[in-house]
């Protein structure tokens, strides 16, 4: 049951009639000792694409998995602060994990499909979640989600052969189609193109477009002009800080931030 | 602005400031020129601005090369960006004025063998000098990166306009006072218009540039002050 408040502000549409997914508020994670991010304020609007920016170990993926609560699976990871999907808090105690993740669905910076057929690696997902009656359906959403994510043409002849004899950037495209088979309402992309060519690229690029219509996406890329072409909203990140956070669009023509304007034109460091 | 980490990019985007830099001195060049080969006319002067365009055009092609390379190359964001798309717009409008001063000395035979008389004269120096104090101004407030001046830049191409209405309704008197006067004082009008549109390329560059420096636009432009459709002669 939601609060009145969380209600309305589940409802409030942000000033591009945006609502807001998901909301970050303080959010703060310590790895042990060191502390990775810094009280973080960051909203995700539906069905827009934020990108999240910045240099390597600036927090990107920290906060990314936040979204999901994956940094639960990690042992040293601290994670404080607020983060509410649909205006409930993601951290409460009555919050099934499984069940988020499936709503909240992830593909990570490294490739890591399961030790299984390429088959079940798609299948796997939408069977234990019950979305496929019969064996017909489970196909059909193999075929499709190996087609979007711009893979079925390499595998459809190898389709029971184990997911790891792929290559890499075969691997993440089927990870891709993994996380999308089970039609989450939120995909976290963590570098999902770093290791693609530029047909797969512009493929996983065109499928994000298409996915926007119904999911809300966050990705993480460390090509300016992927954040530029694929994304709606940009927030930098620098040293575990949010710096700035706005329209792409003036993100990469006119940021307000000095780090920012380094960071995006070539002149960090 | 910090360097690059590629330092060939600061050299790449230097490289397209200096022509920009070099196309505005030449447009100076170009208008002095062929304002003084009309008024003395000065048949070598006037062909030497004639073949001073194909030089302003040679750099605008060149200008044209460098920053599609660059964009190509580099793919620069933000004031990069701006920097780059800014200079191609104003190479555009510093060819512009490059063809407007060849068309002014083009009419260099036409005006005939006799300088100018002075009093047919003096308007268009006025007007010529107050041209050319823009267009020094705006190339070197681009170079120096001083945005803060550019509107008060933009503002004083008012003062051109002005100066046009003065020269046409003056023009327009020594044609009815004798019409002997009517050819020399024809070419003389249409080189106060040239100077005038000259003047709003300037403006063109002093927003263009203020965009590249700031991000911005400069607020919406004043509204034109060409009052020659409605004078009569003095
Ligand atoms: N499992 C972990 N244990 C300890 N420290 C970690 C762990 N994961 C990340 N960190 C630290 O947290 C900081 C942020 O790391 P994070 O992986 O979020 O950076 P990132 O922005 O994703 O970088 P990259 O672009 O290189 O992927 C870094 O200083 C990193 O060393
Ligand atoms: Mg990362």
């Amino acid at each position: 049951m939601l609060t009145d408040v969380a209600m309305e502000q589940k409802l409030a549409p942000t000033q591009d009639q945006h609502m807001i997914k998901i909301q970050g508020q303080e959010v703060c994670v310590h790895y042990g000792e060191k502390q990775a991010l810094f009280s973080v304020n960051l909203d995700v609007r539906e069905n827009q694409v934020t990108a999240l920016i910045g240099p390597s170990g600036c927090g990107k993926s920290t906060f990314l998995r936040c979204l999901n609560r994956m940094n639960d699976t990690i042992d040293s990871a601290r994670v404080s602060g607020t983060i509410t999907l649909d205006g409930e808090n993601i951290y409460d105690k009555a919050i099934d994990v499984v069940e988020l993740r499936a709503r909240v669905g992830m593909v990570f910076q490294k490739p890591n499909p399961f030790p299984k057929s390429i088959y079940e690696n798609v299948a796997y997902g939408p069977r234990i979640h019950g979305l496929a009656k019969k064996k017909a359906d489970l196909d059909e959403i193999v075929e499709t989600s190996l087609k979007k994510a711009a893979i079925w043409n390499e595998v459809k002849d190898r389709l029971h052969e184990a997911g790891t004899g792929l290559s890499g950037g075969q691997q993440q495209r089927l990870c891709i189609a993994r996380a999308i088979a089970v039609s989450p309402e939120v995909i976290l992309m963590d570098e999902p193109c770093s290791a693609l060519d530029p047909i797969a690229t512009a493929r996983v690029e065109e499928l994000i477009d298409e996915l926007r219509q119904n999911y809300t996406i966050v990705i993480v890329t460390h090509s300016m002009q992927q954040a530029a072409r694929v994304s709606q909203r940009t927030a930098m990140f620098h040293l575990g800080y949010l710096v700035e956070e706005g329209d792409t669009d003036k993100m990469f023509t006119n940021p307000d931030d000095k780090r920012t304007q380094d960071y995006i034109t070539g002149r960090f460091g | 602005m910090g360097n690059h980490t590629v330092t060939s990019f600061d050299e790449e985007l230097g490289a397209i400031d200096r022509l920009i830099r070099d196309m505005g001195d030449l447009a100076e060049t170009m208008v002095d020129a062929s304002i003084r080969a009309l008024l003395d006319s000065d048949a070598a002067l006037s062909q030497r601005t004639i073949s001073d365009d194909a030089i302003m055009d040679a750099r605008q092609r060149e200008l044209d090369d460098r920053a599609i390379t660059l964009i190509a190359k580099r793919q620069p964001m933000a004031q990069d960006l701006r920097a780059v798309v800014g200079a191609i717009r104003m190479a555009g409008d510093l060819e512009r004025i490059g063809d407007l001063a060849k068309n002014i000395a083009k009419r260099v035979n036409a005006v005939g063998e006799a300088p100018t008389p002075r009093s047919l004269s003096h308007g268009i120096e006025a007007m010529s000098g107050l041209v050319l104090t823009q267009i020094r101004g705006v190339v070197d407030k681009y170079v120096s990166r001083q945005a803060g001046d550019l509107k008060a830049l933009r503002a004083a191409d008012e003062q051109i306009d002005i100066q046009y209405t003065a020269v046409f309704r003056e023009l327009l008197t020594y044609m009815m006072e004798d019409p002997r006067n009517i050819t020399a004082c024809t070419h003389l009008l249409f080189c106060a218009k040239n100077l005038e549109r000259i003047g709003d390329h300037v403006t063109n560059i002093a927003e263009n540039a203020y965009y590249v420096m700031t991000g911005e636009q400069l607020p919406p432009n004043r509204p034109k002050l060409d009052e020659t459709s409605m004078t009569a002669p003095a």
